[in-house]
């Protein structure tokens, strides 16, 4: 507990001084964007410039608020929660969507950490590596997602606290193309999504 | 872009159609007036012949495609550009042999439609050449094109284009697609477009999560140009498909965390969430009328395969089975749908009706793995997917009428994702050949690969109409 406390001090240092990159993790913007109208002729209009790198915007200066409560874990926010996560992610085999002995007992920490938190509510993100198409691993990481949640609801967790989402083969943990990276990738990810 | 299409079409129209024709190479000989032309042919004959053939029996008819005349000195950049560009449509085509313009410097440059060096030309072999022209006056240009066949010196094709001078490469893709519908009868790709996922801008997702880079949505030229972004979500956005009429792009994006349907009416700016928010939805697919999607959904528990009204209405389930339903594709006529299932233990292809869901066969009986099926237009009557091969997987084309099955391309790092263009005769797919994954289009027999996409990672394109 006084590691992570250090921790969430030192980091919201961290942000004070390069407040832009940090808060980028802020939340997700959830909002529905329209997507730009692209007008004739297509020669003249360009795209829409990324934002520069170190580009301030107004919403990048808020700091995050440091962590001073006693308890650290009830009492940080989301992303500070979700940054240095007490879930863990539980990893498969190739092409399987079996939670093996490993993976079991994984989750069946994490089932701790949500009973002695009742009030979080957790996204159960399939992950895959990046043998097998596109198209497939998205339903693969589906399976994925929805074994875990299976397992967790048979231990005792109520089903509206767990949602599921497929990332397919989108978002690698590990970029490399090597059997150790695949390894890392084959995963369920958990992220707190409400407290 | 719409401005310019407008007049060209409007002065197609007051040039009156040229008509169709459908004759194979070499040399099959159609008269017409002389009047369907614009501008009458300088010989004043009564009759020509509009298709131009080839020089040699059974190969293809020699083009020559030389720059375009400058009006002026600051039209002269447009002019190269409209030269190369028709060029490259007519060569990726591939129904003429195209002479290299590099072969071109020994012949004196015509000013006028009257200087064509025919006897050079023929000299070089060309059966046809072109001669264009470009005015330019303020952002405004006016484009001549005339196509004539060297051996009889009579003018085929002429057709005269005004509109702005900011895209120059449309002038010559309408020329192109023009020439490939009078002389060969076919509806060639040069003005249709591909839409991709890319992670080009490296930016970092929205959200409390480990180093992940948004994707987002892109729409380019055939040929790779004018690539540009259509969706600002720094999210996750993939599975982009085509409405028909080009106007739509339907994609998945996970904006609202779990991935949902959206249809981005890209020239309107108008967007539309039309699965709102119920389960995991993927991979829409317009249906070949432009009124339904098919798309796949978890919704009831289960991936499965759904087809619902263009406005999110009518949602109706499609298959139902323990196993995975995924990647849906409509055939021509809109009365069956192909799709992946791993009913067998691995994903394999199937079809079944449109209607209902029922008279489900399996296509793919002798791939290991199969996967992402799209059924070509016609008058092809064929299926691209990707199949494993190894440890990885190629493009195979399974013919519809003979059940042959030809593979497409052979181990050059993964291939996946086959999207036909509108005439059947190309396919866009993702491949990790050239280091990450980039975006190549081939020909439907394995000739004329071309790398779409450079920039950062591009995957899972689709073609437009």
């Amino acid at each position: 507990m006084v590691s992570s406390r250090r921790l969430g001090i030192a980091f919201a240092v961290i942000c004070l001084v390069a407040a832009p990159a940090c808060s980028r993790r802020k939340k997700p913007d959830t909002t529905p964007q329209p997507a730009p109208t692209i007008e004739a002729p297509a020669a003249v209009t360009p795209a829409p410039p990324p934002p520069r790198p170190g580009a301030q915007r107004v919403e990048d200066l808020q700091p995050t608020s440091p962590a001073l409560s006693e308890d650290s874990v009830a009492n940080r926010s989301l992303d500070e929660l979700n940054r240095d996560s007490p879930l863990r992610p539980a990893f498969f085999v190739l092409d399987s969507s079996d939670l093996d002995e490993a993976g079991r007992s994984i989750v069946t920490g994490n089932v701790e950490v949500l009973k002695k938190y009742p009030q979080w509510v957790v996204t159960i993100e399939g992950h895959c590596d990046e043998r097998g198409t596109a198209e497939y691993n998205l339903a693969l990481g589906e399976r994925r997602a929805s074994a875990v949640k299976t397992y967790m609801v048979s231990l005792g967790i109520a089903p509206d606290r767990l949602r599921t989402v497929s990332y397919g083969k989108e978002f690698p943990f590990d970029q490399a193309h090597t059997e150790d990276a695949w390894s890392q990738n084959r995963r369920a990810h958990f992220v707190i999504t409400a407290k | 872009m719409r401005r310019l299409r407008t007049h060209a079409v409007l002065l197609t129209i007051l040039a009156g159609i040229a008509g169709l024709w459908s004759s194979p190479w070499p040399g099959a000989a159609v008269a017409a007036a002389t009047g369907q032309n614009q501008t009458p042919a300088p010989s004043q004959q009564t009759e020509i012949e509009l298709v131009i053939g080839a020089g040699d029996a059974g190969t293809p008819p020699r083009y020559a495609v030389p720059d375009f005349v400058a009006g002026s000195p600051d039209a002269a950049e447009i002019a190269k550009s409209i030269g190369q560009v028709l060029w490259d449509d007519l060569a990726f085509e591939r129904e003429f042999y195209l002479i290299p313009r590099d072969t071109y410097s020994t012949i004196p440059p015509a000013r006028s439609p009257e200087q064509v060096p025919f006897a050079a030309w023929r000299e070089l072999g060309a059966d046809a050449v072109f001669f264009g022209s470009v005015q330019k006056s303020g952002d405004k240009v006016v484009v001549q094109v005339r196509l004539f066949n060297v051996r009889t010196r009579q003018q085929v094709f002429s057709k005269e284009y005004s509109g702005t001078a900011s895209n120059p490469r449309l002038y010559a893709h309408t020329v192109a697609d023009e020439v490939h519908l009078q002389q060969r009868a076919l509806r060639g790709v040069a003005r249709t477009k591909l839409t991709f996922v890319s992670d080009r801008n490296k930016e970092r997702l929205l959200g409390p999560v480990d180093n992940r880079e948004v994707k987002e949505i892109y729409i380019s030229d055939y040929d790779g140009a004018n690539q540009r972004r259509i969706t600002t979500t720094r999210q996750l956005n993939i599975n982009p498909s085509w409405s028909p009429d080009a106007k739509a792009v339907a994609y998945s994006s996970y904006r609202n965390l779990t991935p949902q349907i959206f249809l981005s009416l890209i020239y309107q700016g108008v967007l539309e969430n039309v699965t709102k928010n119920v389960g995991s939805n993927y991979m829409p697919v317009f249906s070949p009328d432009g009124t339904k999607l098919a798309f796949v959904s978890n919704r009831d528990g289960n991936t499965e395969i759904y087809v619902m009204n263009r406005d999110g209405s009518n949602v109706r389930r499609l298959t139902n089975h323990p196993a995975y339903e995924s990647t849906p594709t409509w055939s021509p006529n809109g009365a069956q749908i192909a799709f992946t299932s791993d009913r067998s233990g691995k994903p394999q292809v199937y079809i079944m009706n449109a209607a209902d869901g029922s008279n489900v066969r399996r296509l793919t009986v002798s791939e290991s793995s199969a996967d992402r099926a799209t059924w070509s237009p016609a008058p092809f009557n064929e299926i691209a997917y990707a199949a494993q091969t190894g440890e990885w997987y190629d493009i195979k084309i399974h013919d519809l009428a003979t059940g042959m099955v030809r593979q497409i391309t052979f181990g050059e790092g993964s291939n996946e994702s086959p999207a036909y263009s509108p005439n059947g005769k190309h396919l866009a797919f993702t491949s990790t050949r050239a280091g990450g994954l980039q975006v190549f289009t081939i020909g439907r027999d394995g000739r004329g690969l071309k790398q779409i996409t450079r920039s950062g990672n591009n995957q899972t394109p689709a073609w437009s109409q």
